[in-house]
Formats: C-alpha cells, structure tokens, sequence
C-alpha cells in the first residue's frame, strides 16, 4: 500500500487536485453569487479528500458514477475544468454543450459515466458497467460515489443486490457527509455507522475517516483490489462535512454555526499540507507554488470557459436521439 | 417507404409463433454479436413467464441469458450501465405494469442521458415487456401503458402485431442507438404468423398497410390491429370496405402512412386498448387535425378505447373495458352509414 504523504510526486498530485476542487468551487460560488451564473449547484467544499483519494485507487479506464454533488469526483478522475466551467457557463464547449450543465458533466475519456440529478441514480448504472467490464472481460472497475441520503432509495438497494448476487467489480462508497438535504445521516438510519448495513448485502462494509487521504485511500485501494481480483463488491462509509448549504436556497437551519466551525477546524486540505510538511516531503514553497499554480489555471479556465460561444439551440431537436 | 405484399411475397418464411419468432430474434442477435445480452426475473432455467426465452439459456448459456433477482429497477439500472460501456443489454420487465418499479431508469436515466450529456453517451439498450388485457390477471397485470413511454423523449417505443413484426422489428431495436421500449402483448405469444427466413430488420418508424380499403381507415395498435382485421372482414360482407393502418412504432411514428391513408378514405377510425384519455389515438387524431388530411374528412374522427378504468378481473368484465371485434365492427358501421 502507498504511504501517500512520503511521496513527493503523489503528495502534490493529492493537493492539486483538492486545490481544485476547492477553487473551482469557489469560482463556482462567486460566479453565482454575482450573477453571470445560471440555474442552481450544489458545492462540496469540505469533502474534497475523498474522491481526491479514491481516485488514487483507480485507472483512467476504470469507471465511476457520480451524483448531484459532482465536480469534485469529475475533476479528480481528470476532466478538463475548463470544459466544466464552459458547462456551467452555458457554453457550446461544455461537457454537455449546455444541455446538462453542473448536474450532469461526464467525461468519458477519464471514464467519468456522469453526474446525476436522481440521488441513487448511479448505483444501478455503476453496477451495470461493472457488469459490463465482467462481460467483456476488461478488468475494469467501477467505483459509484454517492451521497448519505442516497442509502435511503430503493435504487441503491437494488443496485447492491445485484451486484453482490453476481459478485461484481464495483465499489460503493458513500460520502456520508451528514445530511441528506436537511435530513441528519444519525437520524435517518438506526445505524451505528453505515457500513454496518454491508453485512446484510453479504458483502465486505468498512468505515473511515473522509477527510484522512490516506484512510480513504487504503480503503479503496483494497476495495478495488478485491474487486480487480474477482471478489466481488465492497461498501466503504468516508464520514466527512459539507460546509456549503445543500444547494443555493439552503439556509442551514437544520444545524448551527458552531458545528459548521468545528468542521472547518478539519479541513481536509491545511490538514494533508501539514502532514507532508512535518513529513519533510514538500516544504512550504512547494505547498504554495502548488496554490499558485492552481489559482493561475483555475483562472485560466474562467476565462476561456467565458469567451467560448454560448449554446446554441440549433440542433436541438437533433440531440435527442442517437444516430 | 412501405412494405407491399409483393415485396414481402419474395422472402422466404415459416410459421412461428410470435413468442418463438421474438426468441429466434434473440438468438440471431446474440449469435452475430458478443456484446448483445438478456436480463430479467425468470428467464433463464424458468424460460420466461411467457415462455418467450424458452430453452435460449441453454443454448447461450447462463452469462447471456441471466436470471435477476425480482429488482425491476435495479435490473433496468443495470442495462443503463452495461449500455453506456459497450455492451448492448435486453432487459425483460415481465410484465409492462412492473415498468412503474423502474420508471426513474427508464425515464430519468435510459431516455435522458444521450441528450444531458451532451451527445457524449448512447444508451442502446432494449426494454421488453409485455402488455394488454385478455389474460384474466387483473389491473396490475394487464395494463396498456404505451402512452407513458412516448410521453418521454428519448425513448423509442415499439408495438409489434405479427409474429413477423415482432422478429424484424426487435433486430432493428437491438440495432438501435437509443434505448427501446418494445411492447408485446400476452395475448399474442401463442398467435403464429409467417415468418422471415434469416436476419432481415424492419425499419423503425415504418408503418404498414395491412389491408387495402375505399370506405375508411382503421388505425389499430397491438391487439387491436388482429382484432381490426377481423372486423374487416365482418365489414366487407355487410358491404363496408376499411383499409387496416398499424403504426407499428409509435416513436418515431410514420406520420406519411397515416395521412395518405386517411385522405384515402376520408373516414378515419382509430382503435387502441390503452385508456381514452390522453392515449396514443389521441395524438394521431391530433396529428390528423392539424395536418391537410383535415380537409379531405368525409366524417370526424372517430376513436375506439379502453375505458377509464383499471382493468377488471371478471372475464365479462374485462371483455367490457377494452374495444373487441364487435365494437370496431359497430363503430366503423356508424362511421360509414352516418356519414
């Protein structure tokens, strides 16, 4: 198993990518704060450690689903930030060319199936390419990220049903960032944890902390491992925090000010920066030119996404169906 | 393009039963590609409710033809994820009312993703199920729920009438791109048919012109076409002579057919067994309407129904709440003597 923080090239690919998440989902927050940004979005600052960290585990062939709070598991399996500001900006060189904008980007090439706007969406979908990848015989993986709330959908049951049934390469890791909405994760499930509830699928469950990287990397490691090697699924719990309301008409009045600070003091990105600190892996100019140069692409990014053409309404119709 | 009888004349067929000509559809299917595969409750050792699969598990083994838990939604999950990665999945719902277990897969997720993705994905994957009253199953087992589906777009839907139809028209949907909802209907699994010979597809969106008429026009779908044609022959001895139209696809929907076979006969019938209200005749005799056939109606338009109702259990009953060959034969009487 990789000692991510003795690294120094993992290490900075680690901050990178949580960097831009963070960043991007800033931008995100302020382009909607003042108005040069459509529709709603639902950010996941606070949480960007797990899929920076699952990620880690897998291949760029390797397949994930995503959900409604998507950008970070797209940007952490490689897709372009520009083409996804472009999305949200509701320009024709989006992801989706502005028909699916921050709900629905896929990145096929990094094997991104896509984010969904129906809570347990992917789970069925994720176990479908790894019925696929079982098929074609690929060694493939999938990994569903999903949401506490999702656990409470029929489609998750299903979903896990039959990936256990045929013993499927598929990793279900749920971000229980405690809420669903506005729904508490510990009111909503009789559970200590929710892992507990693997046992009752007959497949492994194990629970970790979302914002450590190298917990939540070990877990998907050996997840994925298993999977890869014919044994079946795996339910990982990565407890973590969003810091940001569910989406823009949220107004947090399900929890208080002081838990959200408390959260805050567990940031997952100051914390991975100390540990590699400490570890003598990168000093704090490395730290910070890694800052610098997220902000300066993230930047980049903005601008370009912003003087591409918007989305026409030309072929509209045409893009319904495949041809 | 329309199908003729000449054409048909010069392929060589068999009679199969529609149940049997669907299995050797699959089978054809599976042999010329390794990516195509089936999923549903029961259709492996079991063979299907209906039969339709039979012995194809045996033949193609258990990784083709594979037995589900009773997961309708997971299972048509399944086939969304399998399609977005290079396999081509036919799932089979067993009975289409089970379709309502699923629905978030097929509408928010089958019939969405191509278009919300940008054109990034294709979902080709075919949903088989079967529909209709006749079978004495009641109002969850018997519904005619084709209106739900073409309401969604996305999706294609398919409700083949002939043993033939249902062989070249499931080829052409495990062909297709996009995601299909290929309608069959119980009561016509054991109804045989002269089949094509070998791997010949009907287009999707091609109706066909069932029989040739001067007095008006009958547009039936699924079993109402069967019962149509009968009624055609009841009407020609009172002297009535009704051309039989069966769209065949309902999406995408061969609207030329339609209006030059309407502006034919200037009386124009429409017979389906789902529900009146907002049903599919209704969007044909919507289409009809707006269009220049308008101009040439001798009579209005004229539907023929399943009542507002859920299907009922007791045989009379059941009888009672969707058109038979006796109620077309009335209402096209009318249709002709009034106006």
């Amino acid at each position: 198993m990789k000692q991510i923080a003795v690294d120094p090239e993992l290490s900075v690919s680690v901050l990178r990518t949580m960097w831009k998440i963070r960043r991007f989902e800033e931008a995100v927050e302020d382009l909607y704060g003042r108005g040069l940004m459509h529709g709603t979005m639902h950010l996941s600052i606070g949480q960007e450690a797990v899929p920076t960290a699952a990620c880690l585990a897998l291949n760029i062939d390797d397949y994930i689903t995503s959900t409604h709070r998507g950008h970070g598991h797209c940007i952490a399996k490689g897709a372009d930030m520009e083409r996804m500001m472009a999305e949200l900006l509701a320009k024709e060189t989006g992801y989706c060319r502005g028909r699916g904008g921050s709900m629905h980007i896929a990145d096929t090439a990094t094997g991104n199936l896509g984010a969904n706007g129906i809570v347990a969406g992917g789970i069925p979908i994720a176990a479908g390419a790894a019925l696929s990848a079982k098929m074609r015989g690929t060694k493939q993986v999938a990994v569903s990220f999903h949401g506490d709330g999702a656990m409470g959908e029929g489609a998750w049951h299903e979903g896990v049903v039959l990936a256990a049934m045929w013993q499927l390469p598929v990793v279900f890791l749920c971000e229980n960032n405690m809420y669903g909405m506005s729904m508490p994760a510990d009111t909503a499930f009789n559970l200590d944890q929710l892992s507990d509830r693997a046992k009752g699928y007959g497949i492994p469950g194990v629970t970790v902390d979302g914002n450590d990287i190298q917990a939540v990397y070990e877990a998907t490691q050996e997840a994925v491992d298993r999977a890869r090697n014919g044994g079946g699924p795996t339910f990982i719990e990565a407890k973590t925090y969003r810091w940001r309301g569910h989406s823009k008409s949220d107004k947090n009045l399900y929890r208080t000010r002081e838990e959200i600070e408390e959260w805050r003091l567990r940031d997952p990105i100051p914390k991975f920066e100390d540990i590699v600190r400490a570890a003598g892996t990168l000093t704090d100019d490395d730290l910070e030119a890694i800052r610098t140069n997220v902000r300066t692409e993230l930047r980049t990014a903005v601008q370009r996404a912003n003087a591409a053409p918007d989305a026409t309404a030309d072929d509209l119709l045409s893009a319904v169906y495949a041809r | 393009m329309t199908l003729t009888q000449s054409t048909l004349a010069a392929v060589e067929t068999t009679v199969m039963t529609y149940a049997e000509a669907i299995r050797e559809a699959l089978a054809l299917a599976m042999a010329a590609d390794p990516a195509v595969f089936l999923m549903g409750e029961d259709v492996g050792t079991y063979g299907g409710a209906f039969g339709v699969t039979g012995e194809l598990m045996h033949q193609v083994g258990a990784d083709r033809i594979r037995d589900t838990t009773i997961s309708e939604l997971g299972i048509v999950g399944l086939g969304v994820g399998a399609a977005m990665t290079g396999m081509r999945p036919i799932v089979e719902i067993q009975f289409s009312d089970f379709t309502a277990q699923a629905m978030d897969q097929i509408a928010n997720q089958a019939a969405k993703i191509h278009f919300m993705l940008g054109g990034a994905v294709n979902v080709p994957m075919v949903i088989r199920a079967p529909g209709g009253s006749g079978t004495g199953a009641a109002a969850q087992h018997s519904q005619s729920l084709e209106a739900w589906f073409v309401h969604v777009p996305g999706l294609k839907v398919v409700m083949p009438a002939t043993a033939d139809d249902a062989k070249g028209l499931l080829l052409a949907a495990i062909d297709d791109p996009n995601p299909v909802m290929f309608l069959e209907h119980k009561l016509l699994y054991k109804t045989t048919g002269d089949v094509s010979v070998g791997s010949a597809r009907i287009p999707l969106g091609v109706a066909a012109v069932r029989r040739e008429g001067t007095d008006l026009t009958i547009i039936a779908t699924g079993i109402e076409v069967s019962r149509s044609m009968e009624a055609a022959e009841e009407l020609a001895k009172i002297g009535i002579s009704a051309m039989v139209v069966d769209p065949r696809t309902l999406k995408p929907l061969d609207t030329d057919t339609i209006l030059r076979t309407v502006k034919a006969t200037g009386r124009v019938l429409l017979v389906q067994e789902a529900v009146r209200t907002l049903g599919f005749m209704s969007e044909i005799s919507a289409i009809i309407a707006e269009s220049d056939a308008f101009t040439h109606l001798r009579a209005p338009i004229k539907r023929l129904a399943g009542l507002d109702i859920p299907i009922p259990y007791a045989p009379k009953l059941e009888r009672a709440a969707v058109p038979q060959v006796e109620d077309i034969v009335q209402a096209a009487t009318d249709l002709v003597r009034e106006w």
